[in-house]
């Protein structure tokens, strides 16, 4: 069981290199960053450049180890993420559940392209959660926004080689004397 | 790519497939958007969590105070001298106004009582520091560092330096949410200072200029007036200073008037405010219509019991 795991995640960069195990409590810590990243206080240009930090590591983890992160996860973090926004409940828990369904979807897909293949991908499936949040909205009777609300996906989509490299870097062997 | 299943094969089975857990939770979803808009269920919940982010807040804003600290810390001389003389020359021009000010309160309280109009406005404010902005780019809303740790209340008036912010939307222990004039549809009774004409200021959204609805293309309002609060809603206390007019298009084609106003508070650069107590003064609101016809009879049934 072990080693059939093992084999699924490989490194998109090199094929090669088998990660270790992750730890759960490593996935935790991430998601606490990412919830941290999005209720950071920012304004102007880098309110309206950031992206859903939260958002782009469920996609990375829900991708990268669909055993531990599901839909489940996702809904519970998008529940967190309706109480630090003062939103709507349900608005981001659904938007988050659809992207983690979407990346279980696609992940085998998504793997086997080098990293700076997997942004435009990505982009597609952030574009689908801000459109989703985007349609509850329009329920709710909100205005349309301005272009520029498209704007946030398309930086996280950017962002997501350099995510990708850091959120796999404890999971990297160590370079011992004994490689080959 | 059809040759590379997309679920795993039937004998690691995980549970119920992908599809049935979203199916499942967007429901739930779609069922929790519906209690927290229509029922207002969930408000407990929220207050929990709340709670529990409250630590992950103020952790996230120590960096950028410490920054601020530092900077502080470290301004010349030089900056320091020159704020310290503008703000002693903005003390000298208000220092008229507010001598003015205690004598016609004096006056004031002295006409009322000979009217015998009771006092309105109980004085009590707390002053409060911008946590954040709300990330939601469809309202606009603030948090602030006071809750119900500090009395604030559901419904207080939120003022700046230069005029209405905005009001309390949601208490919680130690953080109030805040939305602000210009949010879609947030309502504000206004009164034209120069006529004296009364009408509702509403915002209309980010980047979009509010307006006020409903007026006569015949109505008394130029470009340039002066829009204070008008107070008949018991929420807003008289006389604060909202917006000023910015175009007024008369098209007698059109019903109503088209009146586009800028706000004057800097409802989206203050860092601090001013939260208003309510008055206590106001006679109970009448009931509203929404709530039933059974709850208003059997509210009038006791009135005539009780007389």
């Amino acid at each position: 069981m072990t080693m059939f795991s093992r084999a699924a995640v490989f490194t998109p960069a090199r094929p090669e290199e088998i990660l270790r195990q992750v730890n759960p409590w490593f996935i935790l810590l991430t998601f606490l960053l990412g919830l941290l990243a999005n209720i950071a206080p920012a304004n102007g240009v880098v309110l309206a450049l950031r992206p859903d930090f939260l958002a782009l590591v469920i996609l990375y983890w829900c991708i990268q180890e669909p055993r531990y992160v599901g839909v489940g996860v996702a809904w519970t973090l998008g529940l967190v993420m309706d109480v630090a926004d003062a939103t709507v409940f349900g608005q981001h828990a659904l938007a988050y559940a659809a992207l983690a369904y979407s990346a279980e979807y696609f992940r085998r897909r998504v793997l086997r392209f080098p990293l700076w293949q997997q942004a435009p991908q990505v982009a597609v499936l952030l574009f689908l959660c801000a459109a989703l949040i985007l349609l509850v909205r329009f329920v709710g009777g909100a205005p349309i926004p301005r272009w520029t609300y498209f704007v946030p996906p398309l930086v996280g989509a950017l962002l997501w080689p350099l995510l990708s490299v850091l959120l796999q870097w404890p999971q990297r062997p160590a370079r011992g004397p004994g490689d080959r | 790519m059809s040759h590379i299943p997309s679920q795993p094969p039937p004998f690691f089975h995980r549970g119920p497939s992908p599809l049935a857990r979203f199916a499942f939770f967007g429901l739930l979803s779609i069922a929790l958007m519906f209690a927290d808009t229509r029922f207002r269920y969930l408000e407990g919940i929220r207050q929990v969590t709340a709670v529990a982010l409250y630590p992950l807040q103020r952790a996230v804003q120590m960096p950028g105070e410490a920054i601020s600290w530092l900077g502080d810390y470290f301004a010349s001389k030089r900056a320091l001298a020159e704020e310290n003389a503008a703000l002693k020359a903005d003390l000298v021009a208000h220092s008229l106004s507010s001598q003015e000010f205690s004598r016609l309160r004096d006056e004031n309280a002295s006409l009322r009582a000979l009217l015998e109009i009771e006092k309105r406005y109980p004085g009590s404010a707390t002053a409060v520091e911008v946590l954040y902005t709300g990330r939601d780019p469809f309202t606009q809303k603030v948090f602030v560092n006071r809750g119900s740790d500090a009395g604030i209340r559901a419904g207080e008036a939120v003022i700046d330096d230069a005029g209405v912010v905005g009001q309390v939307t949601r208490v919680f222990p130690a953080m109030a949410e805040v939305t602000l004039v210009t949010d879609k549809d947030h309502a504000v009774p206004v009164r034209i200072e120069r006529s004296g004409v009364r009408s509702v200021f509403f915002g209309a959204g980010a980047g979009r200029p509010p307006e006020l609805r409903f007026m006569a293309p015949t109505a008394d309002i130029r470009p340039g007036d002066r829009l204070v609060t008008s107070g008949i809603d018991g929420t807003y206390p008289p006389g604060l200073a909202v917006a000023r007019v910015e175009a007024v298009d008369r098209d007698s084609g059109q019903v109503f008037a088209r009146i586009t106003v800028r706000p004057l508070a800097g409802a989206d650069r203050s860092t601090h405010l001013l939260v208003l107590g309510q008055g206590a003064a106001l006679p109970p609101r009448p009931e509203e219509a929404a709530e039933g016809d059974a709850a208003k009879k059997s509210g009038r049934g006791k009135g005539r019991r009780g007389g």
